[in-house]
């Protein structure tokens, strides 16, 4: 993975004084909370329902051991022995003490970490696929032009103050893990016919109020382009977006009441301005960024994993968690694990620092000091060989990390809720909880990939719209009440859920869902999951069920 | 109201030579005034006749193509930012600077904070309006806080890439 050089040192270190000149005109009283505010929200701290927040950047979701440490010990040492894991692939610290946050900074730049453009209406952190280095058909490896971008967008001088946040994300696969679909900017590798590696270039996808699948506007982008497309496309939403209405000025609005054809217009007009300037990048510097990101040094194994097989056939549990957390690794004889922070009972995404500073060891010890966070909010160990699987299950079991559920029923994204959130109208963790326990571990898995997302507000932090099932809390008369909507997709065949109809009480809505698991499982044809289901029948079955045919 | 120009090193207070006329007001007869685009496309050539220098005051709407063919006759741009948010005109002084290769002054008014000044000098901005008088020291200070740029854009300041490729500008 990349590592700082002395310039990427330098100003993170400066950064972390800077803020922390801020932070002592704040607590002396020369700057009120009104002009700290933008300021502290340069450096990922909010303030929120009951104490500040701080929101750490882990770049693209990659970390090694160290850092997970790190984590680790500042989720001990400043606040209260835990941290969250977001759907941003970045970490929340929910109860820093504001003296203190230049001192949590200068701890990350120790392991080159940061919190810069976690918040505010900046490029924030950069997202890709977990599996990035790892992944099977990978087309290339992703990270090296997240960090391409995370350089060129770290303090950007013109797009530091933009009419919102952006959110850009970038995949080498074709099965797309990153959800590139709702992201502001969403980039695919891929080839051209005449095999040269480029990128499909996506715009305008996002959640929140109004949802958007992002339409491509490049169908190939060649790869020394990178950076001044970027720039382009920022340049002309910097400019056109709106700046009247805060629920109005995502690039998803400006494309959407600007046209697809146009926007493309403008932004390929100001390209051609810019496509030979500095901005092109000299292959000497793309090398030498990805050069940190060459595959470790695999051992040469057979396909054949005997003793991940023996385990198999004589522990069921071990077998489950084989079967849904192991994914496919490019090297023979090497799976990719999935480590499950959805526990049950358990809000989504939390882990202990004892359970980071465990992962951080299982990684020196089974994947080469690699983890990944990924947007569904677990943490994946990369490159494990298979037949070591049983014993680095063993010690997942011991800690409690070892939930088969990557995938399934239980593997639900969920934001913060009512309980944390100042902004939501209903809590979503306890509705998470209660269908996590609803369902045992075999009826998940007669279930099947299903993947539930619960919002505690229309902001959409927990994804509702692209869920199979999505669930989103609203206010009604000062009653909290849930929304369902179904057959959404953040995958490559994104698309958003159709509400279902009118909304459920908090003691009604697990019930709903198992009606609609119910229907689901009633209609199915061979093989089919959830979402074919949906798509080859529509809403009727599952509203016939719900709500009767009155 | 105090107006500090970025220099080589560091900044100085400097006087306003010129005059902030509105579009009712009539113009005084010398002296260099900035005027709205409205009125200076309105009475462009009344403008460029008259003595002293003359400069457009752009709203934070009005992006800088409209003065692309009379730049070399402007002694001053001026850019609004009606709240320190409405961040546009950091996307216009980099299109003078380096799209329209404006030499200029380019003026920063309207909400500007020290904050973003070290953003605007690398934009392109070379003056800037500042409320407080005694804001000059912490100019300099933010000006220097983050040494490091990875960005290349028309100020000239040498990146990370360039020091990394041992490519040095010359001063």
């Amino acid at each position: 993975m990349y590592r700082y050089d002395e310039h990427d040192h330098a100003l993170v270190q400066d950064r972390v004084a800077q803020f922390r000149r801020q932070v002592e005109r704040r607590m002396a009283g020369e700057i009120t909370e009104e002009q700290f505010r933008p300021l502290r929200l340069m450096n990922g701290l909010y303030l929120q329902l009951h104490a500040y927040m701080l929101r750490v950047a882990i770049p693209y979701g990659t970390l090694d051991s160290r850092q997970m440490r790190k984590l680790a010990y500042i989720g001990r040492r400043y606040d209260k022995g835990y941290g969250h894991f977001t759907t941003r692939q970045n970490l929340q610290y929910n109860w820093p003490k504001l003296e203190e946050t230049p001192d949590i900074l200068a701890e990350l730049a120790e392991v080159e970490m940061h919190a810069i453009q976690t918040s505010g209406n900046c490029i924030r952190n950069v997202t890709s696929d977990q599996y990035a280095g790892a992944a099977k058909g990978e087309i290339e490896d992703p990270r090296i032009w997240c960090e391409i971008a995370r350089q060129w967008s770290t303090l950007h001088p013109e797009f530091s103050f933009l009419p919102r946040k952006f959110k850009i994300a970038i995949t080498g696969c074709e099965k797309d893990r990153a959800a590139v679909k709702v992201h502001d900017i969403g980039m695919i590798m891929k080839r051209d016919e005449a095999g040269e590696v480029g990128f499909e270039v996506i715009v305008g996808g996002g959640l929140g109020r109004t949802p958007f699948i992002g339409k491509t506007i490049r169908e190939f982008l060649p790869k020394e382009h990178f950076l001044s497309y970027l720039e382009a496309i920022l340049r002309v939403y910097n400019q056109l977006g709106r700046r009247d209405n805060k629920y109005k000025a995502r690039i998803k609005v400006t494309l959407h009441e600007t046209g697809v054809e146009e926007f493309t217009r403008l932004v390929e007009e100001e390209w051609a301005e810019i496509k030979d300037s500095t901005l092109k990048l000299p292959k000497e510097e793309v090398d030498r960024i990805a050069a940190h990101f060459s595959s470790p040094p695999f051992r040469v194994l057979g396909e054949e994993a005997r003793v991940a097989e023996a385990r198999c056939a004589e522990d069921a549990g071990f077998a489950a968690w084989r079967r849904h957390n192991i994914a496919e690794h490019k090297a023979s004889g090497y799976g990719i694990a999935n480590i499950s922070l959805k526990p049950v009972g358990e809000p989504p995404g939390d882990a202990t620092s004892d359970q980071m500073d465990l992962m951080a060891d299982l990684a020196d010890e089974f994947s080469f000091g690699e983890l990944r966070v990924t947007h569904t909010q677990n943490i994946v160990l990369p490159h494990v060989e298979l037949d070591r699987l049983p014993e680095l299950y063993d010690k997942l079991a011991e800690a409690g990390l070892a939930s088969p559920n990557i995938g399934l029923l239980s593997d639900i994204i969920c934001c913060p809720g009512l309980d944390y959130c100042a902004l939501a109208n209903a809590r979503s963790i306890p509705i998470a909880t209660q269908l996590a326990e609803r369902y045992t571990q075999e009826r998940q898995e007669e279930v099947g990939e299903l993947q539930i997302k619960i919002s505690g507000c229309i902001n959409a932090c927990g994804h509702h719209h692209v869920g199979h099932i999505g669930i989103l809390g609203v206010d009604r008369r000062g009653e909290e009440h849930y929304q369902i909507q179904i057959g959404g997709s953040a995958s490559e065949d994104a698309a958003l859920g159709k509400i279902l109809g009118r909304g459920f009480s908090a003691d009604q809505v697990v019930d709903v869902v198992d009606k609609i698991i119910d229907t689901y499982l009633e209609l199915r044809e061979d093989g089919e999951e959830f979402i074919d289901t949906f798509r080859r029948l529509g809403n009727d079955p599952f509203k016939e069920r719900v709500y009767g045919t009155d | 109201m105090a107006l500090i120009e970025r220099r080589e090193g560091g900044a100085a207070a400097i006087d306003d030579r010129f005059e902030r006329v509105e579009d009712e007001v009539a113009l005084p007869a010398s002296g260099g005034v900035i005027v709205s685009l409205a009125r200076f496309e309105a009475e462009r050539e009344a403008l460029l006749a008259r003595e002293g220098d003359v400069g457009v005051w752009l709203a934070s709407n009005e992006p800088p193509k409209a003065l692309a063919d009379v730049l070399d006759r402007l002694a001053v741009v001026a850019c609004d930012f009606p709240a320190f948010s409405d961040g546009r005109a950091f996307s216009y002084a980099r299109l003078l600077r380096e799209r329209y290769d404006y030499k200029g002054e380019i003026r920063a008014i309207g909400d500007v904070l020290l904050e973003q000044i070290p953003f605007m000098v690398r934009s392109g901005f070379n003056t800037f309006e500042i409320d407080d008088p005694t804001a000059l020291d912490e100019f300099r200070a933010v000006c220097d806080e983050v040494r490091v740029v990875y960005q290349p854009t028309g100020d000239g300041q040498t990146t990370a890439l360039q020091r990394r490729l041992g490519q040095h500008r010359a001063p």
